[in-house]
């Protein structure tokens, strides 16, 4: 065990992954000499050498396009997109190609690479550096989508990344890399991709989370507490495939729901859990489920995140609303 | 193909190509060094604002000045700007204040609004993205038989990007005015040209678009507005676009969030520091005689200036219905509902506590 960062646990997820599958390759922009502008990748190319993690020239559909066709000769790439906000470049590389590669193949050929990538709010960054776009990437068949909201659920989650024979975009939420710091087993362990994690039993309502809002949810617990209401809280860990069994049955007992996001609320991950809710849950509603997440705005720049951005306040306030229906 | 650049004078000041040397005045020399000063001192200024906590991340401008004012000194009125974000100074010439500018980088979406500046696009910091629109005015210029010109901007890692090369394909093939200048400051973040790319030079990469391109040495203030007189001329009288690429070195940090230490050596800083643009014109300056600036007081005078541009924004706030307000030119119904929400929810606030 060894106490870690989120960015030192996927530092240490890639490490492990490079050290035993020769198959393995991470680059980007700046991932190489440097170890990336967050320092994820720190040291890894003077352990594996400059033909195993490297600099990119800077153009993001390459990186992803390149990715890809090394994907479909053999290797397993790790590709960084150095922001969310620079991921949109290679859009029509994911959406086009990397996400039907299987299908349109009929099978022939397995895309097992991971696009990674910071994102999210919340640390006074520069424009087009504090998004949320999940749900754009969720809506694409063929990918699949994971978020960690903690160093150990980062590690184990990026080594089964790596391992999947399916493309994995792995969105880092970037303002808890260093806020929360952990004990993290320094062995290899994984964290099966489509389960949610179950972080505390309640029998009001059910909070679902993700990302760097598992934290923010918590502390809104304190307060629900305070006030004599006892949450049930899931961490999605998954966007896709989404885990729609611990959903059913934490609704099948509070009959509440609230999802926390910070991305737009209108068709997103919060949209589609009201949707599985009434799929799966109908009968058991006793409240409006509710969507605790940014506006429908262009996130604003670093002064306005203070009404965009999701607070403990906002999650109790909306909790409350729910239980008290 | 030989690797060549246009240089006009040489570290120390020295006219070494009398021959090619601009038709300009000792006057807007003086001018013009005054106006690099101004953006070394403002440039400097946001840097140290920002190590003080007062302002959020900022890209430093400092050793490109001399591409900014020369730029400066030859863009007209009504020629437009399609700035990447690092070229305070051209942005500064067009009538953007640093107010503006702090406003910007302080995160308010206000420091894009600027008062006395229509032709210039808002700061874009996706890579390579903005040279498509400069070539889009440009096509407007072209269908209107107006006469002006598009500058814009772009930096040596941003010519990896597909935009760039299908930014100077449009431009080449549609024959508009406008200007593409490559900031080749050597760096993109940590990554060197070598890694962006082999050809030859950045400027070469014209050839392939059936465009002229011409690499000058960016620090040298005399060159670079020669190519910009010459390559605007161009542009104006209906010939097409021209590529520059202006060959410089970032002495900042890529922004304020960069440690340039880990990626590059105190020698190589060392080295560029002896063809500094400023440093340079000045020298040229006092070997023709016209060398008459109180360097002291003139910075004394230019911190004043941007210290209370500096408070002026800092004073500027941010209520929530800036963050509905713009979205739309025509606000749907649901934003509106939005905002009334959240200040449901503000009210809850303030009556709880």
């Amino acid at each position: 065990m060894s106490v870690m960062t989120m960015v030192q646990a996927i530092n240490n997820a890639l490490d492990i992954k490079l050290a035993e599958d020769k198959r393995v390759v991470v680059y980007g922009e700046d991932v190489g000499v440097v170890g990336g502008v967050f320092r994820v990748t720190e040291g890894l190319q003077k352990k594996y050498g400059v033909e195993r993690v490297f600099d990119s020239p800077l153009a993001e559909s390459a990186i992803v396009g390149t990715g890809l066709g090394m994907a479909l000769s053999g290797l397993r790439p790790v590709v960084e997109m150095q922001f969310e906000g620079f991921s949109y470049p290679a859009f029509n590389q994911i959406i086009s190609n990397v996400s039907r590669m299987h299908n349109r193949s009929r099978g022939r050929f397995k895309v097992p690479m991971v696009i990674r990538f910071p994102y999210g709010g919340g640390i006074n960054a520069i424009e087009h550096h504090s998004e949320s776009p999940e749900s754009l990437y969720s809506h694409i068949p063929g990918l699949k989508v994971v978020i960690p909201s903690t160093p150990h659920d980062a590690k184990g989650l990026l080594i089964s990344a790596i391992e999947s024979d399916d493309p994995v975009i792995f969105m880092e939420p970037k303002r808890i890399y260093r806020a929360i710091k952990q004990e993290v087993s320094t062995e290899k362990f994984t964290i099966p991709i489509g389960k949610a994690s179950l972080l505390a039993e309640g029998s009001d309502v059910t909070v679902v989370a993700f990302g760097a809002m598992v934290r923010e949810c918590q502390r809104a617990m304190v307060m629900a507490k305070e006030a004599g209401i006892s949450v049930e809280l899931i961490d999605l860990r998954t966007i896709y495939p989404i885990d729609r069994e611990t959903i059913r049955n934490s609704l099948r007992k509070t009959g509440r729901l609230v999802v926390v996001a910070e991305a737009q609320r209108s068709f997103s991950v919060g949209s589609e859990l009201i949707a599985i809710a009434n799929e799966e849950a109908f009968l058991y509603l006793e409240a409006p489920p509710r969507r605790v997440m940014g506006f429908d705005t262009i996130i604003p720049l670093a002064q306005g995140e203070k009404y965009f951005m999701i607070t403990p306040e906002k999650i109790f306030y909306e909790i409350e609303k729910t239980v008290n229906f | 193909m030989e690797d060549r650049m246009l240089r006009i004078i040489d570290n120390d000041g020295n006219v070494i190509r009398p021959d090619l040397f601009p038709d300009i005045s000792d006057d807007t020399v003086a001018e013009a060094w005054k106006a690099m000063f101004f953006e070394r001192v403002a440039d400097e200024m946001a840097v140290s604002f920002q190590r003080q906590g007062r302002m959020f991340t900022y890209p430093p401008n400092k050793g490109q000045e001399a591409i900014h004012i020369a730029a400066g000194e030859v863009i007209r009125e009504n020629d437009w700007l399609v700035p990447a974000f690092r070229e305070v100074g051209v942005m500064l010439a067009k009538g953007v204040s640093m107010k503006e500018i702090f406003l910007y980088y302080n995160g308010n979406e206000q420091g894009s609004n600027f008062k006395n500046a229509p032709r210039v696009l808002p700061i874009n910091v996706p890579i390579g993205t903005q040279l498509p629109h400069a070539v889009g005015i440009g096509y407007s210029i072209k269908y209107r038989k107006e006469p002006d010109v598009v500058f814009t901007y772009i930096g040596d890692g941003g010519t990896s990007e597909g935009d760039f090369s299908e930014a100077l394909n449009f431009a080449g093939v549609w024959q508009v005015p406008v200007v593409f200048t490559i900031q080749n400051n050597q760096y993109a973040i940590s990554v060197p040209v070598s890694t962006q790319t082999r050809s030859l030079n950045l400027a070469v990469k014209s050839i392939a678009f059936g465009i002229p391109g011409i690499k000058v040495d960016g620090n040298d203030f005399f060159a670079m507005y020669l190519a910009y007189q010459q390559a605007s001329e161009h542009a104006r009288t209906g010939k097409g676009p021209v590529l520059i690429e202006a060959v410089t070195y970032r002495c900042g940090a890529h922004t304020t969030s960069d440690d340039p230490t880990r990626y590059r050596t105190r020698e190589e800083e060392e080295k560029w520091k002896l063809s500094d643009p400023l440093l340079r014109l000045k020298m040229y300056m006092e070997k023709r005689g016209i060398w008459r600036v109180n360097e002291d007081e003139l910075s004394e005078c230019y911190k004043k200036e941007v210290e209370k541009q500096f408070v002026e924004a800092e004073n500027v706030g941010y209520s929530l219905e800036e963050v509905f307000e713009y979205n739309y030119a025509e606000m749907p119904d649901d934003l509106r509902r939005q905002k009334e929400e959240y200040q449901q929810f503000l009210l809850w606030k303030g009556n709880r506590k």
